[in-house]
């Protein structure tokens, strides 16, 4: 029994590592003033690259505008397309369920690099590279999808008979829709729009090719900070970048249903 | 009769209406993807150009890649580093489900601490990598503390290396999570009668595990398996943060090879972006035929 309890401290401390190790040691380097080899902690702190990435000639504010902008039209976007998508597949008598399945999952699991270019070479035509707008209708192809495979499970779990029911007993569309749909969808959509919000604020490829490097999200700039080699500047931004997504999980955490992590990769 | 007519018609109606509700995500699945992927299709193939002229159908930027031995190094390098990292998170996540699923039955908080690296961004976790492991990094002091190395060109090179370690690290440190948390759901659902059931028929421990929970957990063990493979074929941020520039995974050449100044290098990217979609998209299908063979893909889709 001992030797068990002590494997298990021992499995536990292990996956706790990537969960929190992560976030402390980007803390660290993120207050880094001078950090020399061999210190295992930095030699002075210093609040330097906070300071500089609250200055306005960084950019990363601009970038954050930007980035929180299109993420939020983007997870909106994607639960209005979503939502009547996901209640026909759902619906009982809907037979075509296995094919738009595997339609809806290519775009969540496919690499999305030729349809980006695709795309791309489209939007050049149309005017919408190097758009905020292009940005963002490249962004609904692996959101809405996703948005659509959540939505729809909570549609099979909501009982279209009460819906009938509560009309039946003389409630009208907007009554139905607040005391009897929307309180039975709400894990679903909050869920769903969560996680669009976090595809869309982590995407950078797709926001590289399709912004032509004209629209500058946070992922965009981390990276470049990255490769001039500040490392104290890519990380407090690096915190800034995880934050939302972190807490937004913990937020919603308790409406999820562990496979609904099945979509996110 | 009456009113079953009515009935039936209200019933059709209704049917239309949500059909029409396929409509706006059609446009974006089949309009922006899809759309998307048939114009690289057609781009690869020399049907239209971004410089404006276009050469005819052509096989010749195909017929490229075939000749090109960058490209055969990187699928090595990418299929490589896929199969290892696939291999290895499917084994370390069936055994963190295994090791914890009696206290994950208890306290749901196990469960949370899996979900905690899946938050963070592949981008954030490939920079936390970077300063851990790279020659003067945190590890590499460490090692140094204990007297294991000299200084830092005695640590081993870990980023940007030819193999790439790195890359396969960053992929361990938010797969291997993912894998668990799909498998601890699953052992969660199965719960330990048949463990007791083995143990009162006198199983030892590698006989419940070959007989009992391994066989139990292979089908969704193979579906995340595929899900996390598929993903690193066309993942881009790791291997371009922790990775060589050459040779360098399949992601990082058609990115390179796209963005190059010189025009006349994009239709071979793009063609090479094609070739990395369609063995996605068989991958995909592989993995819904997987899943409906155990219980179907709605179930395993939709929950």
């Amino acid at each position: 029994m001992g030797r068990r309890r002590r494997g298990e401290a021992l499995t536990i401390g292990m996956i706790g590592i990537p969960g929190i190790g992560p976030i402390v040691m980007l803390a660290v380097w993120s207050l880094a003033g001078s950090w020399f080899w061999p210190d295992l902690l930095p030699g002075a702190w210093s609040l330097r690259a906070w300071r500089y990435l609250a200055s306005p000639s960084s950019g990363v504010l601009e970038a954050l505008a930007t980035s929180l902008g299109i993420a939020l039209a983007v997870a909106l976007l994607a639960l209005g397309i979503g939502w009547p998508a996901a209640r026909t597949i759902a619906s009982r008598g809907f037979s075509a369920r296995r094919g738009v399945i595997f339609l809806l999952l290519l775009p969540v699991l496919a690499p999305p690099l030729a349809s980006t270019m695709g795309m791309h070479a489209l939007f050049l035509v149309y005017g919408l590279a190097d758009t905020v707008s292009g940005v963002m209708l490249a962004h609904l192809v692996p959101t809405v999808p996703y948005a659509i495979l959540v939505l729809a499970g909570s549609f099979t779990r909501l009982d279209p008979d009460l819906e009938a029911q509560a009309r039946s007993l003389g409630a009208n569309w907007w009554q139905v829709w607040c005391h009897v749909t929307m309180p039975a969808m709400l894990p679903g959509v909050a869920v769903a729009g969560v996680f669009a919000f976090v595809i869309s604020w982590s995407q950078y490829l797709s926001t590289l090719i399709i912004g032509g490097g004209q629209v500058l999200t946070l992922p965009l700039e981390l990276v470049s900070f990255q490769r001039a080699g500040d490392e104290s500047m890519a990380a407090a931004l690096s915190l800034f970048f995880l934050a939302p997504p972190v807490l937004l999980f913990l937020l919603v955490g308790r409406f999820m249903i562990s496979g609904e992590w099945r979509h996110t990769r | 009769m009456f009113f079953r007519k009515t009935r039936s018609g209200l019933h059709r109606s209704r049917h239309n209406k949500s059909l029409i509700g396929l409509v706006p995500a059609g446009l974006v699945v089949l309009g922006l993807f899809a759309g998307g992927v048939v114009v690289a299709i057609g781009q690869s193939l020399g049907l239209w150009s971004a410089t404006g002229g276009h050469s005819g159908l052509t096989l010749v930027h195909y017929a490229g890649l075939w000749r090109d031995r960058e490209v055969w190094r990187s699928a090595g390098l990418t299929i490589g580093i896929g199969l290892m990292a696939t291999l290895s998170s499917a084994a370390g996540g069936a055994g963190i489900a295994l090791a914890l699923r009696r206290r994950a039955a208890r306290s749901g908080w196990i469960s949370s601490l899996l979900q905690a690296p899946l938050a963070i961004p592949h981008l954030s976790m490939a920079i936390v990598l970077m300063n851990l492991v790279a020659p003067g990094g945190l590890v590499a002091r460490l090692i140094f503390r204990f007297g294991w190395i000299g200084g830092p060109e005695g640590f081993p090179e870990l980023i940007n290396d030819g193999w790439g370690v790195g890359i396969f690290l960053a992929y361990l440190l938010k797969e291997v999570p993912f894998v668990a948390l799909m498998l601890l759901a699953l052992l969660l659902r199965v719960g330990e009668g048949y463990e007791e059931v083995a143990r009162t028929l006198g199983a030892g421990w590698w006989q419940r595990l070959r007989h009992v929970w391994l066989p139990l957990m292979a089908p969704a063990g193979l579906t995340s398996a595929l899900m996390v493979f598929a993903f690193i074929l066309g993942a881009y941020e790791v291997p371009a943060l922790l990775g060589r520039q050459y040779p360098a995974m399949l992601s990082v050449v058609v990115q390179r090879r796209y963005q190059d100044i010189d025009l006349a290098a994009r239709p071979g990217a793009i063609a090479l972006a094609v070739v990395l979609s369609l063995v996605t998209a068989g991958l995909v299908w592989l993995f819904l035929r997987v899943s409906r063979r155990h219980g179907g893909a709605e179930r395993l889709v939709l929950f």
